[in-house]
C-alpha cells in the first residue's frame, strides 16, 4: 500500500524544463566588487551600494545558523554567481513587444501568459526570471488607483524615500545569516504600494523562475499598505531540474499601517531534487510583517518544493486590536526536508493570531514545524490559538514539531493543539471501492487534510495548489 | 435451476488474511435480481467474504474462483472490481477528514462513469442526484457538505453507505451488517432503500444477524456462514429457524449433501 501511495505522490516535476536564453552571468564568487557590480548593473544610487556594502560586512562576521532540523553539506557560498539576466533584458524593454519571445514562452509553459489579453482577468504579474524582473502587467490599470507595483530595482531609482524608509525596517539586515547576505546581494523581486483608504483593483503577484546554472536568486520584495488599505498578493516559483543545489535566499517585507490588511499567499514549488535528494533549491527565506493598530497580515503558504526549505513568515503585531494569521501546508516527500512555521510576537493589547499548519510527510523526507508565540508584557488581553496537525505516509518519513510559547503577560491566552495521523489503509480501500485509483484516493485523502489551508488562498491558486497535489477540486460545492 | 446468466459465481474459494484461512470452500451463485441474505456467528467469515469479493489488500485468495457477470473477478484491481459493479457498504465506514461527501461521490461516479465509457454527468445533475439521494435515506442535505463520515453517527454513517449505493447504481450490492446498531426506523431506511433499488439486474448480497431486516427485505435466498463456508441455505424461512433456534444446531449437521439436496 505505501508503495502506492509513494508512487503516486511522486509525480513528474513538470516546470523543470530549461529555457535557451542567452544570458549574461557573473562568474561565482562574493566580494565587495561583486557587489559594486551587482549595484552598477541596477544604476543603483550611491546609498543603496553603501547599503548593501553594510550588509556584507556584517554577514562576513555572521554564522549559518544550525538550530534548524535539515541536514545538508556546508554551501560555498564562493560557488555561486550572484547576477545572472537574459541578454535582451540589458535594453531595458519598454513594452511586450519588445521583451524577447523565448522568455514569454517560458512563463507560458508554466501556465503564466504575460500576454494582458491571455491572462486571468484580476491578476496582475511581476515575472522575474534569474536575477531581473521580465514584465510587470497591468501597471497602468493599478497606477490609475494610485497602486505602485513595480520591480524593486525600479522603485530604488523611482521611489526613493519610500524604499529608504521601508527596507530592513521589518528584518533588519542583521536579522539572520541569510537575510544579511540577501541585504548585500539582493537583485529583484517586487515593490507595492497601496495608498490611503484603497482596496487594490487587482490580485498582485510575482512569478519567481531561476533558469540559470549555479546560480543564486536572492529575492527582496517590499510590500507597503497605507492606514486603511487592502491588498493581495500571491508568490509563484520554479526552477529546472538539475543534478545540482542552488540557493534561493529571499527576504519579504511587509508594512500594515493602522486598519490596512495584507493577505501574502506563496504556492512554492521550487525543483525539490530527484529521489535520492540529488539537486534541488535551497530555500533559505525570512517573511517577516508589521502590524500597526487595527491591522491585518495573514499568510497563507502552500510548499512543496525545495530540497530544504527553511522558512517562518512572521508577524509583528505591535498594534493595538491588530491580527496575524498563518495558514500552511508543508509537504515533503523523497527525501526533502522542511522547517517551517511562524513566529507571531503580540506586542499590543488585543492583538490575535492563528496559526494552521498542515505538514505531510511521505517517502524518506523530515518535515518540521517550528513555532514561536511570543506574548509581550504589554499584550493585555491578546489571545493565539495555534493548530499542528501532521500526515504521514508511509513509515519512513519524520514529522516534528517545536512549539515555544513565551508568555509574559499573565492575561494573554495561548492555546495549542496538535495531531498527528495516517493516510490508513481503511481509507484507502474505501476510495478504491468506489472506483478510484489509487493516486486520486492519495490525493483526494491529502486534499482534505489541508482543506483548512486552501480554503484561504485566493481562487486562482487554490486550483494552482490543487493540481499541485493532484488534486481536482471539480464538484466540490462552494 | 434457471437458466438465467449468473451475475455473481463463487466456486470453492479459500482466502485467508495474515496468513490465516477464514474462507474455507465457499460456494455462492447468484443470478441477477436476486437478493441473497448471509446470516452466522461472529467470527464466521462475513465480513471476510466481502473483503475478498472487493479485492482488499492484504486479503489472498488461495484457490477457487469468482466470476462477476462472466469476468475474472480475481484478476481485477480492487478498483476495477467497483467499476465493473461490485459495491460493498461497510460494516464499519471509515471517516476521511476533510474531504465532503459530494466531492467523494461525484468523485467516484466520475470515476467509475468514465471507465465504463459513459459521458461524464454535469456537477448540477449530479447534485441533483445527491440531494435526492440525501433525502432517500434521510439524512440532512447539510451531509453532503461535511467530510465523509466525519462525525457522523454510528447510524448516519451506515445510511451515507447507502447513499452511494443509491448514487453508484452498482450491479451486485454487499451490505455488511447495515442494519447493526440501528433503531427500527433507520432499519426500515436502510429496507426502503433497498426495495427501492431491487431490479430484475440489481443483485444483492445482505448481511445480517437480524431476522427483522428480512422481514422487510424479503430475501429469495438465506444461507448461513459458518467456518468460512456456507452450512445450510434455504428460503426466507430459514431466518425465522434461525432467530429461533441459533446456530448451534447448524455446527455439528453434514453440510455439503445437504445443500446439493
Ligand atoms: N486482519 C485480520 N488479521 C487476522 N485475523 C483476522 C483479520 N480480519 C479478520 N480476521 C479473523 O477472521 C475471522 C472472520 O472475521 P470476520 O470476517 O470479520 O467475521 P464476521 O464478519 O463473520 O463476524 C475472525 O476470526 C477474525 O478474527
Ligand atoms: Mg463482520
Amino acid at each position: 500500500m505505501t508503495e502506492q501511495i509513494d508512487k503516486a505522490l511522486a509525480r513528474e516535476y513538470e516546470a523543470g524544463f530549461v529555457s535557451d536564453v542567452e544570458s549574461e552571468t557573473f562568474l561565482p564568487g562574493l566580494d565587495e566588487d561583486v557587489i559594486r557590480r551587482i549595484s552598477a548593473m541596477k544604476d543603483e544610487p550611491e546609498w543603496m551600494l553603501e547599503w548593501r556594502l553594510n550588509a556584507f560586512r556584517i554577514w562576513s562576521e555572521m554564522e549559518e545558523p544550525t538550530w534548524a532540523h535539515v541536514h545538508y553539506p556546508e554551501i560555498d557560498f564562493q560557488s555561486i554567481s550572484y547576477y545572472s539576466a537574459p541578454k535582451s533584458m540589458k535594453d531595458k524593454p519598454k513594452s511586450l513587444d519588445e521583451v524577447d519571445p523565448e522568455l514569454l514562452r517560458t512563463y507560458e509553459k508554466l501556465g503564466i501568459p504575460l500576454i494582458e489579453q491571455q491572462m486571468l482577468a484580476g491578476i496582475a504579474v511581476d515575472a522575474v526570471f534569474d536575477s531581473v524582473s521580465v514584465v510587470t502587467t497591468f501597471r497602468e490599470k493599478l497606477s490609475e488607483a494610485g497602486v505602485i507595483f513595480c520591480p524593486i530595482s525600479e522603485a530604488i531609482q523611482r521611489y526613493p524615500d519610500l524604499v529608504k524608509k521601508y527596507l530592513g525596517s521589518v528584518v533588519p539586515t542583521k536579522d539572520n545569516y541569510y537575510a544579511a547576505l540577501n541585504c548585500a546581494v539582493f537583485t529583484d523581486g517586487s515593490f507595492v504600494f497601496i495608498p490611503k483608504n484603497t482596496r487594490c483593483p487587482m490580485e498582485l503577484s510575482t512569478y519567481f523562475r531561476i533558469n540559470e546554472q549555479n546560480t543564486g536568486q536572492f529575492e527582496r520584495t517590499l510590500i507597503i499598505a497605507e492606514e486603511g488599505s487592502h491588498v493581495s498578493y500571491l508568490e509563484g516559483c520554479t526552477a529546472p531540474q538539475r543534478d545540482e543545489n542552488q540557493l534561493h535566499a529571499a527576504v519579504v517585507e511587509l508594512v500594515a499601517m493602522d486598519n490596512a490588511e495584507i493577505k501574502y499567499s506563496t504556492v512554492q514549488n521550487w525543483y525539490p531534487g530527484d529521489e535520492n535528494g540529488k539537486g534541488g533549491i535551497y530555500n533559505f527565506v525570512t517573511k517577516r510583517g508589521i502590524c500597526h493598530t487595527n491591522a491585518k497580515i495573514s499568510w497563507t503558504q502552500v510548499e512543496t518544493g525545495s530540497s530544504v526549505t527553511w522558512k517562518y513568515p512572521s508577524c509583528i503585531l505591535k498594534g493595538d486590536n491588530s491580527i496575524g494569521e498563518f495558514y500552511s501546508v508543508a509537504l515533503t516527500r523523497g527525501r526533502q526536508q522542511a522547517d517551517t512555521g511562524t513566529k507571531m510576537i503580540h506586542l499590543g493589547k488585543n492583538t490575535r493570531s492563528t496559526i494552521i499548519s498542515k505538514g505531510i510527510s511521505a517517502g524518506k523526507s523530515n518535515n518540521s514545524y517550528r513555532g514561536l508565540v511570543r506574548m509581550n508584557p504589554g499584550a493585555q488581553g491578546a489571545r493565539n490559538f495555534t493548530q499542528c496537525d501532521s500526515l504521514l505516509i508511509g513509515d519512513q518519513c519524520g514529522a516534528h514539531t517545536f512549539p515555544y510559547v513565551e508568555s509574559r503577560n499573565p492575561s494573554a491566552i495561548v492555546e495549542h493543539e496538535a495531531t498527528t495521523s495516517k493516510v490508513s489503509d481503511e481509507q484507502m480501500f474505501l476510495c478504491q471501492q468506489r472506483g478510484l485509483d489509487p493516486e486520486k484516493a492519495v490525493s483526494m485523502i491529502v486534499n482534505g487534510f489541508c482543506k483548512e489551508v486552501f480554503k484561504e488562498l485566493p481562487m486562482e491558486f487554490a486550483v494552482e495548489a490543487g493540481k499541485l497535489l493532484e488534486i481536482s477540486l471539480e464538484g466540490s460545492v462552494g | 435451476m434457471s437458466n438465467t446468466k449468473s451475475l455473481l459465481t463463487i466456486k470453492n474459494l479459500h482466502a485467508s488474511v495474515e496468513e490465516k484461512n477464514i474462507i474455507k470452500g465457499l460456494s455462492l451463485d447468484i443470478k441477477p435480481g436476486e437478493v441473497h441474505a448471509i446470516m452466522g456467528p461472529n467470527g464466521a467469515g462475513k465480513s471476510t467474504m466481502g473483503y475478498v469479493l472487493s479485492g482488499r489488500d492484504g486479503y489472498s485468495v488461495e484457490s477457487g474462483s469468482v466470476t462477476l457477470d462472466g469476468e475474472d473477478l480475481l484478476e481485477m484491481e480492487t478498483e476495477e472490481r467497483a467499476r465493473a459493479g461490485l459495491f460493498l457498504a461497510f460494516q464499519y465506514p471509515v471517516e476521511i477528514p476533510g474531504v465532503s461527501n459530494l466531492e467523494f461521490l461525484k468523485a467516484s461516479v466520475d470515476a467509475q462513469r468514465l471507465a465504463r465509457g459513459e459521458e461524464a454527468i454535469t456537477s448540477a445533475n449530479f447534485l441533483k442526484e445527491a440531494k435526492a439521494a440525501c433525502k432517500q435515506v434521510n439524512l440532512p442535505i447539510a451531509f453532503l457538505k461535511r467530510g465523509v463520515n466525519e462525525g457522523f453517527s454510528g447510524g448516519e454513517k451506515k445510511r451515507n453507505e447507502l447513499m452511494q449505493m443509491l448514487l453508484l447504481k452498482p450491479k451486485l450490492c454487499i451490505l455488511d451488517e447495515t442494519d447493526s446498531g440501528l433503531d427500527i426506523d433507520a432499519m426500515q431506511v436502510v429496507a426502503a432503500g433497498v426495495n427501492s433499488q431491487r431490479t430484475e439486474d440489481r443483485s444483492f448480497i445482505v448481511v445480517t444477524h437480524y431476522q427483522r431486516l428480512l422481514d422487510y427485505i424479503k430475501p429469495d435466498f438465506v444461507h448461513v456462514l459458518s467456518d468460512g463456508k456456507i452450512v445450510k441455505s434455504g428460503d426466507a424461512s430459514l431466518a425465522q429457524e434461525l432467530e429461533a433456534q441459533g446456530y448451534a444446531w447448524l455446527q455439528s449437521e453434514p453440510t455439503e449433501d445437504e445443500l446439493e439436496g
